[in-house]
């Protein structure tokens, strides 16, 4: 961009200072304070306690869970995607994004419809005489919801790593004498890390500070460690250590963002 | 030529972006703000029909915005990002705000329907947090109690214990608001629900925890749905909701609990600095005059103080229904939440986030 037009970037940056810069100032403010003003590490140090570490703990361990059956599910979707003519890709993709075009918080609700004991999932199978379904309510209802809800997350960037992969160096590895197997460990999987590390960072961040997944499909009973930081705000008012603990949450992202940085150099796997 | 139109345009564009933020917030203000209210009630909490029935008699514009429950009602209202005229708080979150000076105080004369259709013994009751009657005019009141489901159960449920009972795990709804939890726990013992004694308090937390693997769902607004649907056989929910649960599903059954339970008001309160006080208190006159009292009660079905409404309800087993117009002398375990002060509040939230996170 020459200076000339350097101006145009102006909107940008009063947007990014009144919407980024400034809320980002004042989280600080709050988490370094307590109710009096005083500076107090207290609010970060108080994620060591019980319940807010148990539920630091429980966030991790289902988004990493949730990311994980992402990507399991997303690799081969994005193999085939890929692949197929460009017609019917634009298509496929279109299928995979529909869902997204509807409020994120009538899907997760959706689901809890679908879920419940007399939802519509458990009509069906009471009707084909086969067990109900008991999943509302519990950990594998709160990880559905984050599977469904960030799937395309991790298909995108996945598919666009692997749709750039030339097709010559697989024909290549193919003429020296490379099976499927090792063509896809050698060559595919390498060549897709940034796609891989862009779609893990999509949907992990989400998943590790979700609040609503887990109050519509655990029914309260899972704290996790958004739930916590969104009563502080809402319901406690205590600004000072809802702060203190998104900053600490903050602290996963930036680890997360650090590696996606490493690991995805040319930015190649962001799409969206 | 092109260089001086660029100038122009660069001008423009940096002037409109600083100038946006200012127009925002000028829209709110205009010159037009004394023709308006701006109210802050809780959800679902009004027939529509009423405000527009205000607005076009008075010609007076009602903003409305809605809150959840009383805890997330008061920062919005206390930062002043909104300057709200009129708001609804229970009990115990008025008497918070009066400590805090945030409200002004009530000019009778301008309401004569508040004066002369809202029952004394509200008044009275509503002594307990406004001791001169200076601040608050009742609106709705109720209990808390138990809503089960009659097909789902093999007795009559009637004392909190029984949401201890084992044999209704995954059935039980509780309710997801730390004073109601606490509430259960604490009546059932015996001890009073605005109590700061850390015995008494570790106590309750410890049931509440044991109780944790029986209780379905934690909820607010969706005991209503799920009952209805079948979903669980009981759960704790506010007496205004039983009236509409039971005209969905005839085998809901409402009871206050032996063990007593909680009395609440919710108020009409006007805000300290309520930029539009003579319209805030038309529209609170307004609410109070008996055939829009009358309006709201068969919308909402939440029991009214209105007595004037009341006597024009013309089903007869609602106008001396059990659930909506209790005899609450019968009782002498019931009790009205007090504010329990700023340490009070972060005690009772501590030990709740215990629950919750165990």
């Amino acid at each position: 961009m020459t200076s000339k037009n350097k101006w145009l970037s102006t909107p940008y940056i009063i947007w990014s200072v009144v919407f980024i810069i400034v809320p980002l100032g004042m989280i600080l403010y709050y988490g370094l304070t307590d109710t009096t003003g005083a500076f107090t590490l207290d609010n970060i140090t108080a994620i060591a306690s019980a319940g807010h570490a148990k539920a630091l703990r429980v966030s991790l361990l289902l988004s990493l869970v949730s990311t994980l059956v992402c990507f399991l599910l997303a690799y081969p979707l994005a193999m085939i995607l890929a692949r197929v003519q460009v017609k019917r890709h634009n298509f496929i993709i279109l299928i995979f994004i529909l869902p997204m075009w509807m409020n994120f918080l009538l899907r997760t609700l959706a689901w809890q419809t679908l879920l419940e004991k007399n939802g519509v999932i458990n009509h069906v199978l009471s009707f084909l005489h086969l067990p109900a379904l008991k999943i509302i309510n519990t950990p594998a209802a709160i990880i559905l919801g984050m599977v469904y809800n960030f799937l395309p997350f991790m298909v995108l960037p996945l598919y666009n790593a692997l749709a750039k992969i030339d097709i010559n160096v697989i024909n290549a590895a193919h003429d020296l004498g490379a099976n499927h197997v090792y063509t896809f460990i050698r060559i595919i999987l390498p060549l897709s890390v940034p796609g891989i590390i862009s779609g893990i960072t999509m949907v992990f961040i989400p998943a590790l500070t979700t609040f609503v997944i887990s109050a519509l499909l655990g029914g309260g009973k899972l704290l996790l460690i958004g739930d916590v930081i969104e009563q502080e705000f809402t319901r406690t008012s205590n600004w000072h250590l809802g702060s203190g603990l998104s900053m600490v949450l903050m602290i996963f992202i930036l680890i997360n963002m650090v590696l996606s940085a490493v690991f995805d150099k040319d930015g190649e796997g962001s799409m969206l | 030529m092109k260089k001086h139109r660029i100038y122009h345009i660069r001008q423009t564009i940096v002037a409109l972006a600083l100038l946006l933020p200012v127009a925002l917030c000028g829209c709110a203000s205009d010159k037009d703000a004394s023709r308006q209210v701006i109210v802050y009630n809780w959800g679902e909490y009004i027939d529509p029909e009423t405000i527009r029935m205000f607005e076009e008699e008075s010609g007076i514009k009602v903003i409305y915005d809605e809150f959840e429950t009383n805890e997330s009602m008061y920062p919005k209202v206390e930062s002043g990002a909104v300057a709200y005229d009129i708001a609804c708080p229970s009990d115990y979150m008025i008497s918070r705000m009066i400590q805090n000076g945030m409200l002004s105080e009530i000019d009778y004369d301008k309401m004569p329907n508040a004066k002369k259709n809202i029952g004394a013994q509200y008044y009275e009751q509503s002594r307990g947090f406004d001791p001169e009657n200076k601040y608050a005019i009742p609106y709705c009141w109720g209990t808390v109690g138990i809503l089960y489901n009659k097909t789902m159960v093999d007795e009559p449920i009637t004392r909190w214990a029984q949401l201890w009972d084992e044999k209704y795990a995954d059935n039980i709804l509780m309710q997801d608001s730390v004073r109601d939890a606490f509430m259960v726990a604490e009546k059932l013992s015996g001890n009073s629900m605005n109590t700061l004694d850390a015995e008494e308090l570790e106590a309750a937390k410890n049931m509440l925890i044991k109780q944790k693997p029986l209780v379905q769902a934690y909820v607010v607004d969706q005991v209503r749905d799920k009952m209805i649907g079948g979903e669980a056989a009981i759960g704790v929910i506010y007496s205004g909701e039983a009236i509409y649960t039971q005209k969905e599903n005839p085998d809901l059954v409402y009871v206050i609990p032996e063990e007593g339970t909680n009395v609440w008001i919710d108020s009409w309160v006007i805000l300290k600095n309520a930029p539009n006080k003579e319209n805030a208190e038309k529209f609170i006159d307004f609410m109070c005059r008996e055939d829009i009292a009358l309006m709201n009660f068969e919308y909402i079905t939440y029991s009214t103080p209105n007595v004037a409404a009341r006597e024009l309800i013309e089903e007869e087993d609602i106008r001396n229904s059990e659930i909506a117009f209790p005899d609450l002398s019968q009782y002498d375990n019931l009790e009205t939440y007090v504010y329990l002060g700023e340490d009070g509040d972060y005690l009772y939230n501590e030990l709740w986030k215990e629950v919750k996170a165990y």
